[in-house]
Order: structure tokens, then C-alpha cells, then sequence
């Protein structure tokens, strides 16, 4: 006789794998019940509209997961603003990195789900990726978030728009430097790009335009979504005597927070955070991402010609602030409101000479105003007066 | 005979029983498990679109398994490939540059050779403290992928930036000479051809090879290969020098056929899947093919899950690790069943089983007592 010592392990491991198969074939039949029974409360909207006509198919594109309470959930909470609309189907996907694989998935969104108009929401989608796609599929518009169409050079199927949201952070810098007592602000940021100064010297600007003593201690992070790194700027400036957080970083959750826990002040960015700190949140500058995603729908489905390059601010309604938190004092939120309306009426600029910089240079001379839609700000390159930090060279 | 259906049924039925489990999991989420399963076959395989998709996806994965394989015939675990792979594409960029007249060819040539060798220089640091000072390869090339990425995102961000990048530091653009286009008749770039090729000559290299056979005799024994005059450190270098070499041509891969600059988006984790790549293929250069298209297919398939089942995109990380605890578990299978035995008892089993049935019976019966007797 030959030993075998095969018997224990197998025919166990044996008797496991069929009891699994027999899970899971007995899940698979459930899920079939329960999702016939569940299909018309769950998707009742889109669903009639589908069995008359073909549903209009939107594709969302997000760089990072879709509830981040932070840049992809602005967008994410336009797509489902999209969805409610008769006749339209969105399809989403999440964490695409901004490699060949967001090629793929905007293909594959066209050619596999039928997209008929796609959103791919991330600012590095754009060159090299959606002007490559775009080129094999010139019925389809790409439609990226970011403002970088330029007329006659990139495809007539792709569009770009944009939000001035430093306009809302001018306003939460006028609540915060009215809400801190110590006079010391936080800014936690990603990179030193343009955009992201703009938002902090918006911010500075509106605090130190009703408190000339506040002044705004930044930490650049190096990148967009760095939790630990996030979580020591925050501690370290709240040591250095911080009492109002805010940032500019794609999810602004563990900065709110740590301040929360911290017990100090905090503006949001992106979205509305004020689950997250009941007690320390202010407002915050958040996207619309509703209202151009639904005029864009709306342009496209008619075969209307839509605008390439849509930008705007809050008077537009590109951009909001969040609700007043419970700690913005009757003062702040007067103030702050007289900002907004100036902002709102579109006669107040921001960056009014005379600016310096926060090395006491002057970056824009007295008398001149540069208004949101003036190109020179998208190459902003200093920090203003106030702003604690310096910038790479 | 043994062997070979050995290394042939192990691997299959680890895939298999990592489906089920995974079937399990999607389930537990409340998708079917055969809509799942039917979408991953559609989003990585089913279509020519698709398979396309995951050739593409693989490709890299190719390159930088390598950088974790070829060390491991050493007894090396190197995980540097992430940062061999910027800084290829880095010296890729910088060649790409300096080469704007040059013919097509001879500029993309440039390009690989510039990105292999700072790659592999990266690496081979690693190799170099490991045999001289005795430093941790594995931990010594895990903090070198994070310097490697500060040192990417300064230069990027500093020193090479274009001032046109204003909202995405990149550098400057290489010269269109220098970019790699598209495999003829095919939506997939020139990386996947070298990602086989590299995977080929690896193998020889490995494998077939002298230096192979050296390689693996310092992996098992150190003194043992040095007595033998093997010149331990010489070679441990050189072999870390092509693994970091074939990371950094998957480095100028990206530069050359997708990003046409250097920029943050390269950091996307190719380096570290490359880990589990030379994993999974047990440090196979042959079966790290069919282990990236694997993965090239989960990944491609990913987006679709998302979107047709509504499942998370962690659903194909979860994927991934069933698979890597799998078949790492199933490393303790090989040797311990004769399959050859099993496979000629199972015939002497099902040829004496139906016609004996009765004569059988009583011979399994007196088993139990005769054990009884022994308690």
C-alpha cells in the first residue's frame, strides 16, 4: 500500500469551497429577488424614461473616492443632481489616477455604458488625456473642470469650467478675522500653485479688511491628499497659537477634524463640513457644481451650442459658503453678508492696488484693480502682506 | 510529471478558490456574484477594447515586477521599484529633451537607455549597502522610494519646472521625436512589447544562465557561493542595477508613450504593484506575464464594476488581496502531495470503487475498531 497523506486538509478544504460556492449561489438568487422588488423605489426616476427612449448617459470622472467630504464629493453631489433629471443616466467611477487609466475609462464609459457626454472632474485630466480621447470620438463632449480650453487649439468637443472660489474664501476670511480672538490664522495647503495662493491670499484679504491685526500661517503639504501630513499641520499650527483652520487640500476632513478636537475654529473648502465639527465650524467656501452641471446637460441634450470655457464666481452661482456656524457672532455674520452682497452685485475686486507682498514688495500698484477675469491672477506667484510663509523659488 | 502538474494545479486552484471568496465578499455587498464575475470578464477580457485595456494595464506592471523579481533569486526582497521608476522618468525627460533632433528611434532609444540606467543606479544602492554594509535591502529601498519621490517632486516642481505648468507642475515637454506611439494595428503602446521582452530575457537571465545559477546560489547560501568564488558583491550590484533598469524603462515608458512630461501623476503605484506582480508569479520571470495581465484585467475591469454594479472601487483592491494571502498561502502546498499518487490512486479508487463495492466495505469497517483497540 502507498502512504498517501493527502485525506485531512483537502477534503476539508474541499467541504469549505462547496459550502462558499453554495453561499454564494444562494446570495446571487436573493440579490435577484430583492433587486426586482427594490428596482422602482430605488431608481423609480430614471427608469420609466428608459423604457420609452434611450436614457441619456452622463460619465463622472473623480480622481479620489467620491465621499471624501471634499473635492470629488462637490462634484460627486452635482452628478447626483444630474441623476434626478428625467431620462438621464449617470455613470460614475472613482479613484481613476491620472495615467493612461482615465483613457481607458473615458473610452470605455463611451464605448461599453454609451456615454453621450462625459465629466472627468479631475484638473490633470486634461493634457494629455482627454485631448487624446477627444480626438477618437469628436460626437462626444468632454466637458473638464479646470478652465484650460484655449479657442483654436484644443477640439471643438471639449469644453472647461471653472469657479472663482476664492471669492467665498474672501468671505470666510472676513467671519474667521472677526472670530479669532488671538488674531492668528491657519492655512493648510497642498501645493504653491496659483490657484491655491489665490485662495489664501483671498482668505488673508478678507480677514485683514476688518482685522488689520490677523495674520495667516501657511503649511504646504507638497500634495492633494496627504491625511497624516494634514493631521500634523494642523496640530502644529494649533500649538503655535492657530484658533481658525482653514485649507486648501482635496479633503479637508482631518483638518476640520482636528480643529474640532483641538476646540478651535475652522472654515471649509470644497463641500460642507459641518457634521464633521459641529461646534468649530464657521462656513466655508463650497462648490455649485449643480447648476453648470445641469445647464451643461441641458445645452448638450438640446444639441444647443454650449459655452467652452464657463467660468464664474458667486454671482454667477458657481461657488457658495456654508451655512453660519453656531460660533459667528452677529457682528461677523453682518459683515460678512455686506461682503457677499458687494460680492453678488459684482462691483467689488478683491485685488485693488495697492497689494504688497508679504515681503513688503508691491505686486499691484495703487490704482489698479484686477478684476476675477483678469489673466494675470491665474499666474499669482507671492503671498500677500499677513501671510506667514514663503514659497518655494 | 508530478512537478509539473504540481506547479499547474496549485496556482489554478488558488485563483479559483480566491473567486470564490471574493464571490462571497461581493455578495456579503449586496451584488450578484455572477453579475460581478460577468463584468470582470466583459471589462478585461470580454471585448477586443477591453483586452486591449488590460494589455495596457499590464504593461508596466511587467517592468517593475521584474525590479522586485530579479533580486529575489538573490534572496533579496526589493521593493524600490516606485522610486526607480520616477527617477527613470526622469532621466528619460531630460534625455528626451536633449535629443529633439535626433531620428525618431535613435531618441526613444536614448530616452529607455537614460531612464534604465538612473533606475537602475537607484536600485542598485540598495544592492550596494545590502553586500557592502549589510543594510536591509528591503527596508533601505522602501525609505530610498520616499526620497526618490521628494527628490522627483523638487525637480519637478523647482528646478525643471515649465513656467507654462502653472496649476500642475510638470517639466518641460520631451521633443515629439522622442515620444513612443502605438503598436501597429494595436490601441496599446510599444511598453507592452518591451515588458515582454524584458520578461523574456529575464528569464534567460535567471534561469538559464550562469549568472542565474550564481544568483541563486547566494540567494540560498552566501558563505557557501563565496567559497565557490563567486564574487558575491559584484553580482549582487550588477543584478540590482538591471531590476532598478527595468523600473526606470517602465519610467520612461510613461514619459515616452503617455505623459510626454514628468510630472506627480507618475507617482500612481506601478512600483508597488509590481511587488505583488513578482509575488504571485513566485519569482517566475515567465509567470510574471500572465500574473500582470491578471492584474492589468482586474484593474481595467475595476471601473466597471464601479459603474454597472455600483460596488466601491476598493472592491478590486479586496480582489487583489484575497488573491496575494491566497496564494501565498498556497506556497505551503508545493511538495507536501504526491499528485502523481493521487492522481493514479484516484484511477485505482474510481476502477475499484463500482465493480467491488461490497469487499471493500468490511476492510473499512474494521478500521474504526482496530483503533478503538489502541486507545
Amino acid at each position: 500500500m502507498v502512504p498517501i497523506v493527502l485525506p485531512p486538509l483537502p477534503r476539508s478544504f474541499l467541504k469549505a469551497l462547496l459550502t462558499l460556492l453554495a453561499v454564494v449561489a444562494f446570495s446571487g438568487c436573493n440579490k435577484k429577488e430583492s433587486d426586482a422588488s427594490a428596482a422602482p423605489a430605488t431608481s423609480g426616476a430614471t427608469e420609466p424614461a428608459s423604457v420609452k427612449a434611450k436614457p441619456f448617459v452622463v460619465g463622472f470622472i473623480y480622481v479620489g473616492p467620491k465621499d471624501d467630504y471634499g473635492y470629488n464629493q462637490a462634484h460627486a453631489q452635482g452628478a447626483a443632481a444630474i441623476a434626478k433629471l428625467p431620462g438621464v443616466k449617470v455613470r460614475e467611477e472613482e479613484n481613476v489616477p491620472e495615467t493612461d487609466a482615465v483613457q481607458k475609462t473615458m473610452e470605455s464609459m463611451i464605448s461599453l455604458d454609451g456615454a453621450a457626454l462625459l465629466f472627468p472632474t479631475s484638473f490633470g485630466y486634461f493634457d494629455p488625456h482627454i485631448l487624446k480621447v477627444s480626438d477618437k470620438f469628436p460626437n462626444v463632449p468632454f466637458l473638464h473642470c479646470g478652465g484650460l480650453y484655449q479657442e483654436g487649439k484644443h477640439p471643438k468637443n471639449v469644453g472647461s469650467y471653472f469657479g472663482y472660489i476664492d471669492e467665498a474664501q474672501y468671505v470666510a476670511g472676513v467671519v474667521a478675522g472677526l472670530t479669532t480672538k488671538k488674531n492668528k490664522l491657519g492655512f493648510i495647503a497642498a501645493k504653491p500653485i496659483p490657484q491655491v495662493l489665490r485662495n489664501i491670499n483671498s482668505f488673508t484679504l478678507g480677514a485683514r479688511s476688518v482685522n488689520p491685526r490677523a495674520t495667516t500661517s501657511v503649511v504646504f503639504t507638497g500634495d492633494w491628499s496627504l491625511p497624516v501630513k494634514e493631521a500634523e499641520a494642523a496640530n502644529s499650527l494649533i500649538d503655535q497659537g492657530v484658533d481658525v483652520l482653514t485649507m486648501h487640500v482635496d479633503s479637508p476632513k482631518v483638518i476640520v477634524e482636528t480643529a474640532e478636537k483641538r476646540g478651535i475654529f475652522v472654515s471649509g473648502y470644497h463641500a460642507n463640513q459641518a457634521t464633521l465639527a459641529p461646534k468649530g465650524y464657521l462656513t466655508g467656501a463650497e462648490w455649485n457644481w449643480a447648476k453648470i452641471y445641469t445647464d451643461y446637460v441641458t445645452w448638450v441634450r438640446e444639441g444647443k451650442s454650449y459655452p467652452h470655457l464657463l467660468r464664474g464666481g458667486l454671482k454667477e452661482g458657481f461657488v457658495k459658503l456654508s451655512p453660519y456656524g453656531p460660533a459667528v457672532s452677529p457682528e461677523a455674520k453682518t459683515k460678512a453678508d455686506e461682503a457677499k452682497a458687494k460680492l453678488l452685485e459684482g462691483t467689488f475686486v478683491i485685488y485693488k492696488g495697492p497689494i504688497k507682498d508679504n515681503a513688503g514688495k508691491i505686486v499691484i500698484p495703487d490704482g489698479t484693480a484686477r478684476p476675477q477675469t483678469d489673466i494675470e491672477l491665474e499666474k499669482m506667484n507671492y503671498l500677500v502682506e499677513g501671510v506667514v510663509g514663503k514659497l518655494p523659488s | 510529471m508530478g512537478r509539473s502538474l504540481e506547479k499547474a494545479i496549485i496556482p489554478v486552484a488558488a485563483l479559483a478558490v480566491s473567486l470564490v471568496l471574493f464571490g462571497a465578499f461581493v455578495a456579503a455587498a449586496g451584488a450578484n456574484p455572477l453579475d460581478v464575475y460577468y463584468d470582470m470578464y466583459r471589462g478585461g477580457f470580454g471585448t477586443w477594447f477591453s483586452f486591449q485595456n488590460t494589455l495596457q494595464r499590464a504593461a508596466p506592471l511587467m517592468l517593475t515586477a521584474l525590479c522586485a523579481l530579479i533580486p529575489a533569486h538573490l534572496g533579496l526582497i526589493v521593493i524600490g521599484g516606485e522610486g526607480a521608476l520616477l527617477l527613470g522618468a526622469l532621466g528619460a525627460v531630460l534625455a528626451g529633451r536633449a535629443l529633439g533632433s535626433a531620428p525618431p528611434i535613435l531618441a526613444a532609444t536614448f530616452m529607455m537607455v537614460a531612464g534604465a540606467a538612473v533606475g537602475g543606479v537607484w536600485v542598485a544602492l540598495s544592492g550596494a549597502m545590502r553586500t557592502l554594509r549589510g543594510v536591509n535591502e528591503t527596508i533601505s529601498s522602501l525609505l530610498l522610494n520616499y526620497i526618490a519621490i521628494a527628490l522627483f517632486n523638487h525637480l519637478v516642481e523647482g528646478p525643471l519646472r515649465d513656467p507654462v505648468s502653472l496649476n500642475k507642475p510638470s517639466t518641460f515637454p520631451i521633443a515629439d521625436a522622442a515620444t513612443i506611439g502605438n503598436i501597429p494595428g494595436m490601441d496599446v503602446h510599444w511598453g507592452l512589447v518591451f515588458g515582454l521582452l524584458a520578461c523574456g530575457l529575464s528569464y534567460f537571465l535567471v534561469m538559464h544562465s550562469v549568472h542565474g545559477f550564481a544568483a541563486r546560489m547566494i540567494g540560498g547560501n552566501v558563505r557557501a557561493a563565496a567559497l565557490s568564488g563567486i564574487d558575491v558583491a559584484r553580482l549582487t550590484i550588477v543584478l540590482c542595477f538591471v531590476a532598478g533598469a527595468s523600473a526606470g524603462i517602465a519610467g520612461a515608458v510613461e514619459v515616452g508613450a503617455v505623459q510626454h512630461t514628468a510630472n506627480a501623476t507618475l507617482i500612481a503605484g506601478y512600483g508597488y504593484t509590481g511587488v505583488l506582480v513578482a509575488f504571485l508569479a513566485r519569482q517566475h520571470p515567465l509567470a510574471a506575464i500572465p500574473v500582470s495581465l491578471l492584474l492589468g484585467g482586474i484593474n481595467a475591469s475595476g471601473g466597471l464594476l464601479q459603474r454597472t454594479e455600483h460596488l466601491p472601487d476598493a472592491t478590486v483592491k479586496v480582489l487583489q488581496g484575497i488573491l496575494f494571502v491566497v496564494i501565498l498561502a498556497s506556497e505551503t502546498l508545493y511538495g507536501r502531495y504526491d499528485w502523481k499518487i493521487l492522481g493514479r490512486a484516484a484511477e485505482r479508487k474510481s476502477a475499484a470503487v463500482v465493480p467491488h463495492a461490497e469487499p471493500l466495505a468490511p476492510a473499512a469497517g474494521a478500521e474504526p475498531t482496530q483503533v478503538k483497540g489502541v486507545a
